[in-house]
């Protein structure tokens, strides 16, 4: 039988010469819908390549500017929505540091016992969901039903699985339910021996390996040029944690490591986030450990804080101070703050100005996966086009939380 | 901590830096817009300063101040090895945003390329010398900056036509996959086309 390519021209099999342009995205399951990337391919091989964002804009910023200091906290929960309890704090502490007002001690290591359980959330998150873009569809069911236990506990304790606005400024919603600290510390150990089985499946998966080993790697000093943070930027060996560089809420009296990386490729940036499940598993213990069991959880400063339900209802100064705090909001003192926590991704800052009223004049956020987003070009630049996906992955770009 | 960034920045560009205060213990300096490139390459260049991260860019409006530089540039820096930060700010453009231009510092910190961009979109103010100043967050057919104070929030954009190969700047195969008048909100009349004449 002759070969059914016998008439065709040697030249007929050659690829253009000319650089085909590709969108991918933002309709593409691995740019989360929110990312477009222009590529300019030479073969399968990435020429140029164009990042755009802001599918996902949704004016964040000048909606802040139309309420009240504490309507803004609904909106922060959409920021990064898989950590949203860490956006919460960090508005919180933003706020309360401009108004000059600390949190008591029980509600400080709340905060913190439920920051780590929201960034447990996060890395479960991405390193579940990058395992699967790449086709490891068992260990994403593993990290997401870990993630489902924290999610529990977040549900038991603020009502909300995803959108908890659960903070306040000076304090919390609620105090932690009776349950919180058995909660917690039985569902730690679950979450570990999960994580366990979901990354023993993939660290000694060789075609997994090969994926992530040695692609988009990057040196500490470009990923500090380019603003990086966070696991990404601790994946490159340069250990700048917020919580032990400049330690917030009660940092400085837990016991933690911060794990990072050595080459700065994506195998790193994964191996960083399960280090940091362990790490905030250790916290977690340590803050349960040594949480009161009693005393308030809101600061006593009338001026931000709403009074009891009972004063509301009883007395007429507390139903006055109630009215003037829901109708013209917290009167927070004039000037401007940068206040900047340790988020899921990295600095999350927000650069707050009042003008002494009771609505803010100007909220910024500094996403932490804005400026990582802005890195990836340099990232998948004269790599293969199939090394985007778990570069991209591992990067963790949170849609609501880049594009503001 | 760092009031030694103050005073350094004091002592080398004197008169450049208007004011300074370290208000909740944010150090801060509002510069001459002029000298923004040269004071943001002292504050990388200088051993003892050594600003490596650019953590964040903004503008912020004050239309009531007129003619004195209506927006407020404000930029964050952090510094690994010293771990001390800085707020660098400058006023600049005029009731009508004209002359609302800075000098990108993109070439000192590439990780501004994407803040200078946000920058222009969101509040307006140009950056000369930048590589790429597009729109990054809105579509180039956006009118207006919308975090500006004069931008009323609830103002509708029109809808905008497909763009040509020329304006897209990438080849467009495909035909467009709506008609014009689709993917219009209900009761939205902004290409002033009705179902009926296009049929």
């Amino acid at each position: 039988m002759e070969p059914l390519d016998i008439d065709l021209d040697e030249g007929e099999l050659e690829l253009p010469a000319d650089p085909m342009h590709l969108n991918m995205g933002p309709s593409h399951p691995a740019m989360h819908g929110t990312v477009r990337i222009v590529l300019e391919l030479s073969g399968e091989t990435i020429v140029k390549a164009d990042v755009q964002v802001g599918y996902l804009h949704r004016g964040f910023e000048k909606m802040c500017e139309r309420g009240t200091w504490a309507q803004v906290f609904p909106y922060v929960d959409r920021l990064n929505y898989v950590s949203p309890m860490l956006n919460n704090v960090g508005y919180a502490l933003a706020v309360e540091k401009l108004c000059g007002i600390a949190v008591p001690e029980r509600c400080q290591w709340y905060r913190m016992a439920l920051g780590e359980l929201a960034r447990i959330s996060d890395h479960l998150t991405c390193n579940g969901a990058m395992a699967m873009e790449l086709g490891a569809f068992t260990p994403f069911l593993w990290f997401v039903k870990a993630r489902e236990m924290v999610w529990d506990i977040l549900e038991e304790e603020t009502g909300a699985r995803l959108t908890h606005s659960f903070g306040r400024i000076g304090g919390m919603a609620n105090p932690p339910t009776a349950d919180f600290k058995a909660m917690c510390g039985m569902a730690v150990g679950k979450i570990l021996g999960l994580v366990e089985e979901g990354e023993k499946m993939l660290l000694k998966n060789r075609i997994f390996i090969d994926r992530l080993q040695n692609v988009g790697p990057i040196s500490g000093a470009e990923a500090v040029s380019l603003g990086w943070t966070g696991p990404c930027l601790r994946s490159t060996g340069i250990a700048y944690d917020i919580r032990k560089a400049h330690p917030y809420l009660k940092y400085d009296e837990v016991d933690f490591d911060v794990p990072v990386g050595t080459r700065g490729d994506t195998l790193d940036r994964f191996l960083c986030r399960l280090g940091e499940i362990r790490q905030s598993k250790r916290i977690i213990e340590q803050c349960i450990e040594r949480m009161p069991d009693e005393g308030p959880i809101n600061s006593d400063d009338p001026r931000v804080v709403l009074p009891g339900k009972t004063d509301v209802y009883t007395t007429i100064e507390g139903t006055i101070q109630h009215f003037k705090l829901i109708m013209e909001g917290a009167k927070v003192p004039a000037g401007e703050v940068y206040s900047y926590t340790e988020g899921g991704n990295g600095e999350l800052g927000y650069y707050l100005v009042s003008d002494g009223s009771g609505t803010p004049y100007r909220v910024r956020i500094r996403p932490p996966c804005f400026q990582i987003t802005g890195g990836l070009h340099r990232l998948i630049e004269g790599r293969m086009l199939a090394d985007i996906v778990p570069t991209f992955g591992a990067l963790n770009m949170i849609g609501g939380e880049c594009d503001h | 901590m760092s009031q030694l960034v103050l005073d350094k920045l004091k002592a080398r560009f004197g008169a450049a830096i208007l004011a300074t205060h370290s208000d909740f213990g944010d150090d801060t300096a509002l510069v001459e817009p002029a000298q923004w490139k040269a004071i943001s390459t002292f504050l990388r260049e200088d051993p003892d300063l050594d600003f490596d991260l650019p953590v964040d860019l903004c503008g912020v409006d004050y239309p009531s101040r007129g003619a004195a530089g209506r927006t407020e540039v404000v930029m964050h820096l952090y510094s690994i090895g010293k771990k001390h930060r800085i707020r660098l700010k400058a006023r600049v453009g005029d009731e009508d945003m004209d002359g609302a231009e800075l000098e990108s510092v993109t070439s000192i910190w590439p990780g501004m390329n994407w803040l200078e961009r946000e920058t222009w979109d969101m509040s307006g103010v140009r950056f000369v010398g930048h590589p790429d100043l597009r729109r990054i967050l809105m579509y180039p057919e956006f009118e207006g900056h919308a975090l500006q104070k004069t931008y009323p929030a609830d103002r509708i954009q029109p809808l905008v036509p497909y763009r040509t190969e020329e304006e897209a700047g990438v080849p467009l195969e495909k035909q467009a996959p709506f008609g014009p008048d689709e993917g219009m909100a209900f009761g939205r009349t902004a290409n002033n086309i009705s179902r009926a004449e296009v049929d």
